[in-house]
């Protein structure tokens, strides 16, 4: 069980994704931010509590909603709205955007674009680790809409074959891009309920708990570790907004939504704060540091300069060119 | 005359088909280097469709030479996040046309991670394919699809034509630290080369001078390439001198050969299997009229295949791939312009 002072962290992290995502949120709105944004306001309790159950040497892939996966491995604010802002100090040299915030150096192998794609590279950092005899993990974070790719059958049954140590976690919010979830899907758990089909376990758990979250991932990663294979974890969630920028969410009936609301993860981890005794002065505080930390990130970004258009032509090669012909 | 056969015999006996250079290449750098491992369809104990992985699963074991699903997302996708944590894994996909089925990785995911993080990740894999027709296999086993890959940046495009070469450029994709999709070509598999020596390495990027000529240039690649050679032949017959340029790789692309060639030929025929609509002959094209205007004395041709799907029949698909007739045909028309 996570004790007072681990919990604690926990919230602090999720206050500051929750804050950064509202920065990102707000540059938007105000034309800092270009193209597009997916925002995973809701989300923070399994980016949060998965991280927290996994080794620094573990690998990480997220999907281009992946601001809090970024984060919760070691991105700093700073560097992730900078990246938005399409500035030098970008998380990526601004040459990502924020569907690809990856910072390699903390085991966030990336955040890719194209739906379900990554599940198979997931797979192979994990067949890599077994290859070169260490213990590490991989984890694939997607969202139910990845259930119905190919890649995604694929991958598990490759994983399964093979025997190795990656997890594959579900972000349930129910609805894949603007479209329930239940209406394209042919069995009720989008995720776990196909893990029979594999011969590999498959769990739900509330996704806006973190201390559940935490849990669940803790034990099936052990598993993997031991040799037992992948696990394939399915956690339910919200989004508080919607699919990309361009979508308010009109489309959620307004009942599902409050009810929802009123599940947030932040309240969630506040209760069992409490429940442990720790005062409203405490949270409040931890709260107002989260504030403090992201507003100082976004000031910084805003006032780093654009990259330099030479830039463009790195980056293709190992060698760091980019030159296709002699 | 008994010796002379006697040190003949020996000699043929001594080369090596491209088939058995394909495993032999492997072979070499999986000796060399213990992060290289090898995944594909059929590829273990069976050695491959195509017998070009023959031996590896015997001498390396299951540890180093994985068998796989027909998944052929899974087999690049995986083979791309083992790259980029430190393996070198090199994936088999049976016949190039179905590459399509693991298009994304190759268009979306291999080439452009690096570029995207700014840089963070490497992705040193090799995808080996067999490519091209003249075997008869029809329309979905036999097209030549190394088109498909030149059009993605951040693909590095190997295409050999001898078994030496085989060799020496699988050396290369499998040390280089960049992705490389490396075409075997299926009707080359039986031909018979040279042996390599040890420690042969061909660089990427290095197209060869195989047969040299003071009146037109053939540029080729691959199955093309003897295609070429036999048509300068027939041509060296009528008195017309070809120099023959095996193009070898795509990207990089040696553009500073063919130019060099075209200063001592000032004619130009590029000989490609793949359609002409969208090949990379018109690629290599732009950049001589770009550049090398001032050397040509003629225009351009390029002998390529029709812009229809390979036929079946020995007949229909001899009328849509470049023959040694059509590069005849072609080069005399341009010698008497």
């Amino acid at each position: 069980m996570v004790t007072r002072d681990e919990l604690l962290t926990l919230y602090e992290q999720m206050a500051v994704i929750r804050r950064t995502e509202k920065a990102a949120h707000d540059l938007f709105l105000s034309g800092l931010v270009k193209g597009t944004t997916h925002l995973a306001a809701g989300h923070e309790a399994i980016a949060v509590g998965a991280s927290a159950a996994l080794r620094e040497d573990d690998y990480v892939f997220a999907t281009y909603r992946g601001h809090h996966h970024a984060l919760a491995r070691g991105a700093t604010p700073e560097e992730c709205l900078a990246e938005l802002m399409s500035r030098a100090t970008g998380l990526c040299k601004a040459k990502g955007g924020s569907m690809h915030l990856t910072k390699a150096s903390a085991g966030m192998l990336g955040s890719y674009a194209i739906v379900g794609a990554h599940l198979p590279m997931a797979v192979g950092a994990a067949w890599s680790a077994r290859l070169r005899g260490t213990d590490q993990l991989a984890v694939a974070f997607f969202g139910d809409g990845a259930t119905n790719i190919g890649a995604f059958h694929e991958a598990l049954n490759l994983a399964a074959v093979w025997k190795l140590p990656v997890l594959f976690i579900c972000e349930n919010n129910l609805y894949m891009e603007y479209t329930a979830i239940a209406d394209v899907t042919a069995v009720p758990r989008p995720a776990a309920d196909r893990a029979p089909a594999y011969g590999i376990p498959g769990e739900v758990v509330d996704g806006n708990d973190v201390v559940l979250v935490q849990e669940a991932v803790d034990r099936l990663a052990r598993r993997a570790r031991a040799g037992d294979g992948p696990a394939l974890l399915e956690a339910e969630t919200y989004r508080h907004y919607g699919h990309s920028r361009a979508d308010p969410a009109t489309y959620r009936p307004a009942e599902e939504v409050e009810r929802w609301l009123k599940h947030d993860p932040l309240d969630l981890a506040r209760g069992r704060l409490a429940e442990m005794g720790v005062p409203e002065e405490e949270l409040t505080s931890i709260d107002e540091r989260a504030t403090a930390v992201v507003r100082a990130a976004a000031e910084a970004a805003k006032a780093a300069p654009a990259p330099d258009p030479a830039e463009a032509l790195t980056d293709v090669w190992a060698d760091g060119g980019a030159a296709w012909r002699t | 005359m008994a010796d002379l056969m006697v040190t003949q015999k020996a000699a043929a006996q001594r080369q090596i088909t491209y088939r058995e250079a394909v495993a032999e290449g492997i072979a070499r750098e999986m000796r060399r280097d213990p992060a290289v491992v090898c995944l594909g369809e059929d590829i273990g104990e069976a050695g491959g469709v195509f017998k070009t992985t023959a031996g590896l699963f015997k001498e390396f074991g299951p540890g180093r030479v994985w068998d796989t699903p027909i998944s052929e997302q899974a087999i690049v996708g995986a083979a791309m996040g083992a790259a980029m944590t430190g393996m070198r894994p090199v994936a088999e996909i049976m016949f190039s046309d179905f590459l399509a089925c693991c298009w994304d990785y190759l268009a979306n995911e291999i080439p452009k991670v690096r570029y995207m993080t700014g840089g963070q990740v490497t992705v040193p894999l090799v995808v080996r394919t067999a490519n091209g027709g003249g075997l008869g296999f029809g329309a979905q086993h036999s097209q030549a699809t190394e088109n498909w890959a030149f059009t993605v940046p951040g693909l590095k495009i190997a295409a050999p034509s001898t078994p030496a070469d085989v060799i020496g450029m699988m050396a290369s994709a499998i040390r280089c630290d960049d992705p490389v999709i490396f075409f075997e070509h299926k009707g080359l598999f039986a031909s018979k080369g040279d042996p390599a020596p040890p420690d042969h390495v061909v660089e990427l990027g290095k197209a060869a001078v195989v047969r040299e000529g003071a009146d037109i240039t053939l540029v080729a690649l691959a199955s093309m390439v003897p295609v070429a050679l036999a048509a300068a032949e027939r041509l060296a017959r009528e008195g017309i001198d070809a120099e023959v340029v095996d193009l070898r790789c795509l990207v990089p692309l040696d553009v500073s050969t063919v130019l060099a060639s075209l200063g001592r030929t000032s004619r130009l025929t590029i000989v490609e299997e793949n359609p002409y609509q969208g090949g990379w002959g018109a690629t290599l094209v732009s950049v001589v009229a770009d550049e090398g205007f001032g050397l040509l004395d003629a225009p351009v041709r390029r002998v390529a295949g029709e812009c229809v799907p390979l036929p079946f029949a020995d007949a229909l698909e001899e009328r849509v791939i470049p023959t040694v007739d059509k590069v005849v045909t072609a080069v005399r028309e341009l010698s008497a312009y």
